[in-house]
């Protein structure tokens, strides 16, 4: 094929056998695809679309076909769409048909067969950083997110916020088309506009041109970027990014002299101290944390060592749920804890602070020792929301225990503007109003929503002549602005990102852009006159002179990674001057005053800053500690609720800097006290149908100086209450004890120090009833020929991130509920993260994660009560539901011990908006109201496994079935496999030492079991 | 073991008249067919009115129900079962009353059953009917459930679950429906031609005539009947014990704590009993007195309905202790959290109440004078009424809301269509009992006969 065609996606193959440079014909496929309209003209282009001579024409004729197309869905994107509806139409027989007539292919083209999904990599960038995706499409669709194994960032998992993207690309609340003055405009009207002001610009070399960005780390962008401001040196680039790593950005600054990325590698780490850090799930490194981290806690009897994690922390987080030890501190006196581990450590410079609590010195001493007693194989990990002092102290404190270029490493800067975003974003509002600035374009941050208030972004937005605002939604900044223009969803984009250790991937498109988006590349290049050239033509420029040949563009493409991008550690010592005058201004930084209320603010665990606020799926995933959906609290340790009076659910109003929020309280075992933790990304005013009005904005107490939280705040009752929706536990927190009580006593998470594991490998396996033979029948056991599909979730390497539960309700269809179902209990999830508190309340032990799916029971309770045989068992063991014959009596459900069975109360699907019909996964039944649902062991992926296994004339093979939880879990938690085939990873899971069974006595025989989870206490602080 | 409770081996002799003296043949047909002939007075159509207004909104919410979705009620997870349940088992077993005064008393010549045994089986029947809709409205998709639950032969050669309890209480619940039905139709036959004889007009002549299936009273007429009549009452004497049996099942044979329990079909038989006689109280006090008919229910008929409550409230209660002493002895974690939740739990309030009415109130049966008041037997009817609906909600909210794993662990909060649902059936219950008042004799004319003096003594000379 010839060198214009490869704007065509280039497919990967489903995990399986890579071939290198795929013939790809898709630009002649789409022609013919689109051609489904009217067969008698298209059958003469069809051969056109054969000859080079077409294809040049084409793209001289029509360089952005849609761009004269006013708005929303271009004509031919529609027939793209109707195209893809002809595989659609044929599997789903109850949505409504197309008005129009649509015929089929005539000629199929090559690759695309309905029913066969093809898998494409690209990557998802959030807060710039990328994270590589191979995104399963069907007949043209993407439906599913997975992981690219090949990508760093990844391994093949994502986190929960990636498996939500793809509700994100069809959300029908994004912008659809672009505006002026809320007035539809067309793309020319947007080019003269600017070109307009670039003329006037030019003669002033860009005096009053602004672009803001979120952080970049794209090359080409940044190029592009960087091009225009040579070309017009008075112009600025500003950046403001709410999750940026602003703070480990400066430290390292602060700390090496010159600007430098600092990552964990944890698969070297025995040691790691989180302060203030939830590394285990938030952040662009997250996912491979979490994998790392896991993979050194795997033991077995013959090598029963694992790594140990302190956590340090105001807020219980999935990282301090993990943690050996965790100790709950306010985190404004985290920068002291640091400074006392450094002191412990004897670090020049480093004085023991005075006004720490006895209990944090004590920890700080063994810690430190701990930390020096594995010299190289230990990190210090601080949280973003310390300050930059902190990230120094912390830098030096792995520089004194051998962790830098270790288990710490340090790159060149990954971002390709710096991290100052605040300054960056106060210098743009300090131009804006003193009218410097005449053509401002924002490209997809949302300031006037998530700045701090006091920089009045909104009203000086106002200040410049011409603003344009670029972004997926009409979000509150682009209220302030004349233009939105739609952007393109990452899955609809030419594009290109780094991720944390500086590996680029490219982005491709799975689809045309849905309503006309355009990507940021397109619209700084539509800047500086270059408003026809498409995103791939951009990208393309710009990468195919630096790989040198289309093939290895197109194995680029096709792997998903740019080869040898990632960048070299650099070597770099800790400069002992910033480490004191750190040190000196962490030991004068405030500390929460003895009366008044310590407030943090963090990102909230689901909906981020706010970003994914108009997301179902991620509003109503459980976050992972509180288990409260739909809205953002006030977290108040059970102590602290009690001194001011208040309870669970009770409105409590906090001032400071002469603003007040007001917000429901939820009391939390763990959190420390004195400390409100409140979380950010709620109180959206133009999110969208679904995040608009939720919860309130906790960032209107972020101060320019204090963006992560606030000291000496007063705190009242506001009266009244807000009834939260939970899907776990009660507002009353006597409940939450008696749960936690319970679950001990029921041995429900087993869980042991790993010198118990040594003495005993099998404790979890100890009976709590000896006699009791729960294998015991009247009836003789079935023999399982062929397959016996079964799963174990390893408790020790599980984090509670809620990936799985987000990849499960992504590849199984599983409806959205809402605040209020969910706060009576039907939420909807197949797959459920429940947590325990273990020990008192006010002083609790430890906080457990247990994912419950279906546990496909050998002997299922529910399947003798069905009076339909509506749930059966299938001769592979799979507990088989069949929607078309059930009729809703609940029984199974009630007589489901482990309750893991949903019922659609009301019609909770969405039937009637379009674009979610087209994210929906055709292979798995999309249920109605009345109908009971559950998990099923993702049983399409068996059976296509299945199909493809005899198509090659083979037996399926350990590990090709890998079920949308499995494969989602960054820490490689679940293991899913056929328990006849004794050399398969699951049989061998089986068989470890820790594996158990939940509720066994009841005698029903559980396939899915668990293995034990393991702490590896330090005896120091155990013996307290 | 509930229907040896009213024992009484031999009417002694000094016992108070099932019938009050100086009443013949006549006038028992008199007084009773005159109330179907007659005027209603004014408070029953104000009585049917409300009643009537309660089924239409009955309807309504049925209708919400059927077009919105099960998620109407206050059913959740993991509280599957919730009103729906509940007002099933309680209106069942208000209907086992009926079948027990008109099957298993006249098995055993119990002679004081004859004066209540018709509208007690019309109750049973109204019970019934008002029961029977649960199940099929509690589905998630009633309009496959109505036949799918049915094994009827189909091209997918696919069957129901016979395994299952609800597949049992669809057969139960329908063979005792149909046979309580006929049983109820054939008792009224002789009647219905005293109705058609004494009819005034040809509207009333020809329904009741054809009803009445050209009964003329000849002894071959006679013979046909008391066969018959007798063969139905041995058909349902043990439909009295199975039905609830099966009932019972719906959560002997589940594996919740709370339910999975051995003691659960006697327990649920006696507990119908129980209802059922307390329902029974509870319209016939009002009736004899509204409709002047002291004569035909005496105060014996209602200190025996009252001593049958006492002995199935004793075993009833007697099933509450056991459950506790089981929870303990059992030493099984689950079994004993259940019963600790049920005593002290968030619920408490409905199992302290349940003891209250079913446990406590009715041993004031034990006194005479208590048992001689219309007034105290009324009260404490309602009592049991009430302490037989709150004992279904222990049994189906508390054991479900908090059973195996702590982290599913929920609360049920009925809604408006839950109440207007319940209320609703008792408005149809009610409603029909009117017109069964209304439209019927609802004392049996030809058995009533058989008690005035004149019938004795010809027997005797007999």
């Amino acid at each position: 094929m010839s060198a214009p065609d490869l704007q065509v996606p280039t497919p990967t193959d489903a995990g399986g056998s890579r071939a290198e440079a795929v013939p790809l014909d898709l630009a002649a496929a789409r022609a013919r695809l689109a051609g489904a309209r009217g067969p008698q003209y298209w059958q003469s282009l069809e051969e056109l679309a054969a000859t080079p001579e077409f294809e040049e024409m084409l793209h001289r004729e029509f360089p952005r076909f849609a761009s004269e197309w006013p708005s929303g869905v271009s004509r031919r994107n529609f027939l793209h769409l109707a195209a893809a509806s002809l595989g659609l139409a044929g599997l789903t027989a109850c949505t409504r048909q197309p008005l129009e007539k649509i015929v089929p292919y005539v000629r199929q083209p090559e690759e695309v067969i309905p029913g066969r999904p093809l898998h494409f990599a690209t990557a998802m960038p959030l807060a710039g950083f990328a994270t590589g995706l191979l995104v399963e499409s069907h007949t043209g669709r993407p439906t599913k997110i997975e992981g690219n194994p090949e990508h760093p960032a990844s391994l093949g998992a994502t986190d929960a916020v990636t498996q939500a993207a793809i509700l994100g690309l069809y959300d029908p609340d994004r912008t659809q088309t672009l505006q002026r003055l809320g007035r539809i405009a067309t793309w020319g009207d947007l080019l003269r506009e600017l070109a307009g002001a670039m003329l006037a610009q030019r003669a002033l070399g860009g005096a009053g041109l602004r672009i803001l960005t979120g952080a970049v780390t794209s090359p080409s962008l940044a190029a592009a970027i960087r091009a225009l401001l040579a070309e017009l040196p008075q112009a600025k680039w500003h950046q403001w990014e709410p999750l940026g790593r602003e703070a480990s950005g400066r430290g390292a600054e602060l700390a090496f002299g010159a600007p430098a990325t600092v990552r964990l590698d944890l698969a070297a780490a025995d040691v790691v101290l989180a302060v203030e850090s939830d590394f285990l799930t938030a952040g662009p490194w997250a996912v491979r944390h979490a994998r790392d981290f896991a993979a050194r806690r795997r033991v077995t009897p013959e090598r029963p060592e694992m790594n140990r994690l302190y956590a340090v922390e105001g807020s219980p987080t999935a990282t301090g749920a993990a943690a050996d030890h965790r100790l709950a501190l306010a985190p404004s006196a985290a920068g002291a804890f640091l400074l006392a581990v450094a002191a412990e450590l004897g670090m020049a410079g480093a004085a023991a602070p005075s006004g720490l609590a006895p209990e944090a010195m004590r920890w700080a001493g063994a810690v430190a020792r701990d930390l020096a007693a594995h010299r190289g194989r230990a990190a210090v990990v601080a949280g973003e929301a310390l300050p930059p002092e902190a990230h120094v102290v912390a830098l030096a404190i792995n520089e004194a225990i051998g962790a830098l270029g270790a288990t710490v490493v340090v790159t060149e800067p990954v971002e390709a503007h710096g991290t100052g975003y605040l300054a960056s974003l106060a210098e743009l509002v300090a131009d804006l109003e003193a009218g410097r600035v005449d053509t401002l374009l924002v490209l997809g941050t949302n300031p006037v929503y998530d700045a701090p208030a006091e920089l009045g972004v909104a009203a000086a937005l106002g200040r410049a002549r011409l603003r344009v605002h670029h972004g997926l939604y009409a979000d509150e900044t682009a209220a302030h602005c004349q233009w939105q223009v739609p952007a393109a969803h990452f899955l609809e984009s030419w594009g290109d990102a780094r991720a944390l250790d500086g590996t680029v991937s490219l982005l491709q498109p799975l689809v045309e852009p849905l309503y006309g988006g355009r990507t940021e590349l397109e619209l700084v290049a539509a800047l500086g006159g270059r408003g026809d050239l498409g995103a791939y033509d951009l990208v393309r420029e710009h990468w195919l002179p630096r790989l040198g040949d289309e093939g290895l563009l197109r194995k680029a493409l096709h792997d998903g990674v740019v080869p040898g991008t990632a960048l070299a550690p650099k070597t770099v010592a800790v400069q002992p001057a910033a480490v004191a005058a750190a040190a000196s201004a962490l030991a004068a930084a405030p500390r929460a005053a003895g009366d008044g209320l310590e407030v943090a603010l963090r990102p909230d665990p689901s909906v981020l800053d706010g970003r994914f606020a108009n997301n179902g799926w991620l509003q109503e995933l459980p976050k992972p500690i509180t288990k409260l959906t739909w809205t953002n609290v006030v977290l108040l340790s059970p102590r602290t609720a009690e001194s001011l009076g208040v309870r669970s659910e009770e409105l409590l109003e906090l001032a400071a800097h002469g603003r007040t929020v007001a917000g429901p309280v939820w009391i939390l075992p763990g959190q420390a006290d004195g400390v409100a933790t409140l979380h950010l990304g709620y109180g959206r005013r133009a999110a969208g149908r679904v995040g608009d009005g939720l919860g309130f904005d906790a960032g209107q107490l972020a101060t320019a100086a204090s963006r992560w939280g606030a000291t000496g705040v007063t705190a009242r009752r506001a009266g009244g209450r807000q009834a939260l929706a939970t899907t776990q536990g009660h507002h009353n927190i006597d409940y939450t004890e008696l749960e936690g009580a319970e679950a001990a006593k029921r041995r429900l998470v087993r869980e042991g120090t790993l010198a118990e594991y040594r003495e005993r490998p099998a404790f979890a396996q100890e009976p709590d009833h000896p006699h009791l033979d729960t294998n015991a029948s009247f009836v003789p056991a079935w023999k399982y020929e062929g397959h016996a599909w079964g799963m174990t979730i390893d408790l020790n390497a599980c984090t509670g991130c809620n990936a799985c539960v987000v990849a499960c309700q992504s590849e199984n269809n599983i409806p959205v509920v809402g605040e209020e179902q969910v706060r009576i209990g039907r939420e909807m999830h197949w797959m459920r993260i429940d947590r325990y508190f273990k020990g008192e309340i006010d002083e609790p032990e430890g906080i457990v994660h247990q994912p419950v799916t279906c546990m496909h029971c050998e002997q299922a309770p529910c399947e003798v009560v069905c009076p339909v045989a509506a749930t059966v068992h299938s001769d592979e063991g799979l507990n088989d539901m069949v929607y078309n014959r059930c009729v809703g009596t609940r029984y199974c459900s009630n007589n489901c011990p482990y309750k893991v069975r949903r019922f659609n109360f009301l019609l909770y699907q969405d039937w009637e908006t379009p674009s979610l019909a087209l994210m929906r996964n055709p292979d798995v039944t999309v249920r109605s109201r009345g109908v009971m649902e559950k998990c099923t062991y993702c049983v399409q992926r068996i059976n296509h496994a299945r199909i493809a296994a005899s198509r090659e004339g083979r037996a399926i093979r350990d590990g090709e079935v890998v079920t949308a939880c499995q494969q989602a879990c960054p820490s490689r938690a679940i293991v899913f496999g056929d328990l006849n085939d004794a050399g398969s990873a699951v049989a061998a899971a089986k068989g470890d030492s820790r594996n158990y069974g939940l509720l066994t006595e009841l005698g029903t025989r559980p396939r899915t079991t668990y293995l034990a989870r393991l702490r590896n206490p330090n005896p120091e602080l155990e013996s307290a | 073991m509930s229907v040896d409770s009213p024992h009484a081996p031999l009417p002694a002799p000094v016992r108070p008249p099932v019938i009050a003296p100086g009443h013949s043949a006549s006038t028992v047909t008199e007084r009773i067919s005159n109330i179907v002939f007659g005027r209603m007075p004014r408070w029953f159509w104000l009585a049917f009115g409300v009643a009537f207004m309660l089924v239409l909104g009955l309807l309504a919410s049925i209708g919400k129900l059927l077009f919105v979705g099960i998620g109407v009620w206050g059913v959740t997870q993991p509280i599957g079962w919730g009103f729906d349940i509940i007002n099933f088992v309680w209106w069942i077993g208000i209907g086992h009353a009926g079948t027990l005064i008109s099957a298993i008393l006249l098995l055993l010549r119990q002679e004081w059953r004859t004066s209540i045994n018709r509208f007690a089986e019309a109750m049973t029947l109204f019970a019934v009917a008002c029961a029977a809709m649960y199940p099929l409205l509690h589905t998630g998709r009633p309009w496959l459930a109505v036949y799918w639950l049915f094994p009827y032969p189909n091209s997918m050669n696919i069957w129901p679950n016979f395994r299952s309890p609800l597949i049992w209480d669809v057969f139960a619940v329908s063979t005792y429906a149909t046979v309580s039905l006929l049983f109820w139709f054939v008792g009224l036959i002789p009647d219905l031609a005293t109705m058609r004889d004494r009819a005034r007009n040809r509207a009333q002549k020809l329904i009741y005539g054809v009803l009445s299936l050209g009964w003329r009273g000849s002894a071959i007429h006679w013979h046909n009947y008391e066969s018959a009549y007798l063969l139905l009452a041995g058909l349902s004497t043990p439909l009295v014990l199975s039905v609830h049996t099966i009932v019972s099942f719906d959560f002997a044979v589940g594996q919740v704590p709370g339910w999975h329990a051995t003691i659960f079909p006697p327990y649920f038989v006696a507990g119908a009993v129980f209802a059922g006689f307390a329902m029974v109280l509870t319209l016939a006090i009002p009736l004899r007195r509204l409709f002047h008919l002291e004569d035909f229910i005496t105060m014996r008929h209602l200190q025996n309905m009252g001593k049958v409550t006492l002995v199935t409230g004793l075993i009833v209660f007697y099933g509450y202790l056991v459950e506790i002493f089981t929870a303990w002895y059992s030493g099984n974690l689950y079994e004993m959290f259940m019963m600790r939740n049920r005593v002290l739990g968030p619920y408490a309030w409905s199992w302290w109440l349940l003891i209250l009415c079913n446990g406590l109130v009715p041993q004031l049966l034990w006194l005479r004078r208590v048992r001689s008041s219309e007034l105290a037997l009324w009260g404490i009817a309602m009592f049991v009424n009430v302490g037989m609906w709150l004992e279904r909600f222990v049994i189906v909210v508390t054991s479900l809301h908090r059973d195996f794993l702590p982290a599913s662990w929920g609360f049920y909060k009925p809604t408006v269509f839950d109440w207007a649902t319940f209320v609703g059936t008792i408005g149809l219950f009610l409603a029909l009992i009117f017109l069964f008042i209304r439209f019927l004799p609802m004392i049996s004319i030809f058995e009533m006969r058989t008690l005035v003096p004149e019938a004795k003594i010809k027997e005797s000379q007999g």
